[in-house]
């Protein structure tokens, strides 16, 4: 499962929206053990495209130590889907590198954002709940 | 004084689980080659058929991101950091 506060689920879909006609793309720090996301560090797309996406290598690393500064993990990554449902692209699969990651979608297609994520394991790709909630809930 | 490579998730199983592991100063490459000879486990995720470094890694000294310094041929002295983390990337 994947739990995700209010207002980090807010600044995802404000973030989506911002880089539209571009896919967006950041990363979720939380508790691996859990599945709750604590923090979302927006990172720059750096394929600049609206269809494929690689985290800004830069970004990375510095959202990796903001999360271990924190006493956090990099739990998944979270990327838009513009114009097609927020389901995991052969690419997404082929690309995904850790088993233990959430792999979360925004879909912004028929003009309505909607959120999903996934666990992609050898290739096989896996939804899991995701829920939104309030602080601390 | 060594170099710290610290490790993602992924290589740690491979490493006893430790984040941290010291090495010897050297080029990046010789870095990571040691890596693989001390956890084979490794190789996959580092190098490719080819034994260069894998594309879908990003290998950072300190700040900066090899790929803008001199990829492999990088020189890491004592005391500095060597992050390994994988490239993050898909599509729609």
């Amino acid at each position: 499962m994947l739990s995700i506060e209010r207002e980090i689920y807010l600044d995802i879909v404000a973030q989506a929206l911002d880089e539209f006609p571009l896919e967006c793309c950041g990363l979720l720090a939380g508790d691996p053990a859990t599945g709750r996301v604590v923090r979302y560090y927006r990172c720059r797309n750096a394929a600049e495209s609206s269809r494929v996406y690689t985290v800004d290598a830069k970004d990375q690393l510095r959202a990796t130590r903001a999360a271990d500064d924190d006493g956090l993990e990099i739990i998944g990554v979270l990327h838009s889907h513009t114009h097609t449902p927020p389901y995991p692209s052969p690419t997404d699969v082929a690309q995904a590198p850790d088993p233990t990651w959430h792999y979360a979608i925004v879909s912004l297609a028929h003009g309505e954002a909607s959120l999903r994520s996934y666990r992609i394991v050898d290739g096989a790709v896996t939804e899991e709940p995701v829920v939104v909630g309030p602080a601390g809930g | 004084m060594a170099v710290s490579v610290r490790l993602p998730t992924v290589l740690r199983p491979h490493a006893a689980g430790k984040t941290v592991v010291e090495a010897d100063a050297g080029s990046v490459g010789d870095i990571i080659a040691g890596l693989v000879a001390r956890f084979p486990g490794m190789s996959g995720h580092l190098l490719n058929e080819s034994g260069e470094l894998q594309r879908f890694v990003n290998i950072y000294v300190d700040d900066d991101d090899i790929r803008y310094l001199d990829k492999a041929a990088t020189a890491v002295a004592d005391g500095a950091e060597l992050t390994i983390l994988p490239a993050v990337a898909g599509g729609a």
